[in-house]
């Protein structure tokens, strides 16, 4: 029997800023940098949302979709780069409110906004080596930026939750992964902001990774561009999952259901498996879909994914993406200077 | 209403307040949260279980906080509100969302927030908010 995703659901906060307000406080022209970034507005937590709060309600809807009794569960993976605890999983936070039991193994993955998609592999090996029947992997992120950084224009947060095992909605017939030491991207400890080599977080990391893995992906199960109907890459930006694309041969057509950052931002962990869920909420039986996602350090893990007629009784069980990115309130850049803890008050 | 507690008593209240778990008298079928060992109504006679409530319900009784107490300085304004749940008891909560827009009668949901930091080292506490109901108007 196939292995892939059982289930799937995500979560979106309700806030946005856009780039005209925050390009008011910085004093930049905002067209060019919707043009330059590909994106409109961004997705901001309220107050009392992080990383652990998103994927407990992400987790909600993958487990309504999924229709198991949450106990099933073995494993659960949550990849993120802003687990609220330096020392304390965030995954055992989850588990408590998801209901997930005892008879299960956690574990907090970090690999900049790939961790997510690692824990879907995890969960896949451990369900073919039949050592759990489900498994849960989550990738959700609450990103920081320093302010007047080019990254607060697409530092957004959001995650989305895949429940693994048999009888899936989308089967995942193969997965792998390209790795490399490249410095584009850290945080060292104790340290509220990111730093990043600017212009070196392109060609040498970004391009490498998705276009390598992609094309050993497809190459491993002798398939081409043609036999997708969508392609899904990590959204750091607009423009480079575009360009990606466009470099291994895929279609505007088939990326743009999945590029939901020009409407929320980058939500780092989150970021391919959103445009994954986005993709799932309308995909028909048969449908061949390529994900590819992108960490910085930095890596990428790719899959093939083919949807299966389970996928239309069960998407209906639980909120969609679109739900979500619709279900806004815009803020000004006070309110989320002040959400996002940017004003130091002692 | 959630104050500063301790570590042990925060951890034993934890799946209730995470799960919204409260108990069922099967002899009348009265529900209540938090969970109770002994119904009032039947006494000896009642037969308690553990009660899974969904979740949904609506406010009956609000009041905005604008003066909040200790750790709670970032949430300002907020709004604290009594719920009747859909299986029937009430229970009070934190709103979020659009409370402008708060009214007696809207329909609200439980969703999963940070209650409250205890400073900046201390426990993370997380629990269940009420968050108003899209399409409520
Ligand atoms: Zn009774």
């Amino acid at each position: 029997m196939s292995v892939g995703i059982v289930g799937y659901g995500c979560y979106i906060p309700k806030f946005r800023i856009t780039v005209e307000e925050i390009t008011k406080v910085w004093g930049e022209n905002p067209e060019n940098i919707k043009k330059g970034l590909g994106i409109e507005e961004k997705s901001v937590p309220d107050i009392d949302e992080d990383t652990v709060t998103i994927s407990v309600e992400a987790g909600k809807n993958a487990l309504l979709r999924a229709g198991i009794k949450p106990e099933k569960i073995g494993a659960l993976y949550i990849g993120s780069e802003s687990h609220p605890y330096v020392v304390k999983p965030s995954g055992t936070i989850v588990a408590e409110a998801l209901q997930l039991g005892t008879d299960l193994m956690v574990a907090d993955l970090e690999f900049a906004c790939k961790a997510g998609t690692a824990g879907i592999q995890c969960c896949i090996s451990h369900v073919k080596a039949g050592q759990i029947e489900y498994g849960m992997a989550i990738g959700a992120d609450t990103s920081q930026s320093r302010p007047g950084d080019a990254l607060e224009y697409t530092a957004a947060a959001g995650g989305a939750a895949f429940v693994i095992g048999k009888d899936p909605l989308a089967e995942i017939e193969g997965t792998c992964s390209f790795t490399t030491d490249t410095p584009d991207f850290w945080r060292r400890d104790k340290q509220d902001y990111p730093r990043h080599g600017a212009r070196f977080t392109g060609k040498p990391a970004y391009f490498k990774h998705v276009v390598s893995a992609s094309t050993n992906m497809m190459k491993k199960l002798g398939l081409r561009p043609s036999d997708f109907a969508y392609v899904v890459l990590h959204m750091p930006n607009g423009k480079f999952p575009t360009r990606a694309a466009k470099v291994l041969g895929f279609s505007m057509e088939q990326l743009k259901q999945s590029l939901v950052v020009t409407r929320i931002g980058n939500c780092y962990s989150g970021s391919s498996p959103l445009g994954l869920c986005n993709v799932l909420d309308v995909a028909k039986p048969g449908d061949r879909i390529l994900m590819t996602s992108y960490g910085s350090g930095a890596g990428s893990d790719s899959f093939v994914i083919n949807v299966t007629d389970k996928i239309l009784e069960r998407r209906e069980k639980a909120k969609k993406t679109e739900y979500y990115i619709k279900r806004k309130q815009n803020i000004d850049y006070g309110r989320y200077a002040r959400i996002m803890g940017k004003l130091k008050t002692e | 209403m959630v104050h500063k507690s301790s570590v042990p008593l925060h951890w034993r209240m934890q799946k209730s307040r995470y799960n919204l778990i409260g108990s069922k008298c099967v002899t009348c079928n009265t529900v209540f949260f938090p969970s109770r060992i002994l119904c009032p109504k039947c006494r000896r006679k009642g037969k308690l279980e553990s009660f899974q409530f969904s979740g949904k319900g609506e406010i009956i009784s609000y009041t905005i906080i604008k003066v909040p107490p200790e750790g709670f300085e970032k949430n300002i304004p907020y709004a604290i509100a009594v719920i009747k749940l859909e299986e029937g008891t009430n229970i009070a909560g934190h709103v979020v969302g659009d409370i402008e827009n708060i009214e007696i009668g809207k329909k609200v949901r439980a969703v999963f927030r940070k209650i409250y930091e205890d400073g900046k080292d201390g426990l993370i506490h997380y629990g269940l908010k009420w968050e108003l109901e899209e399409g409520n108007e």
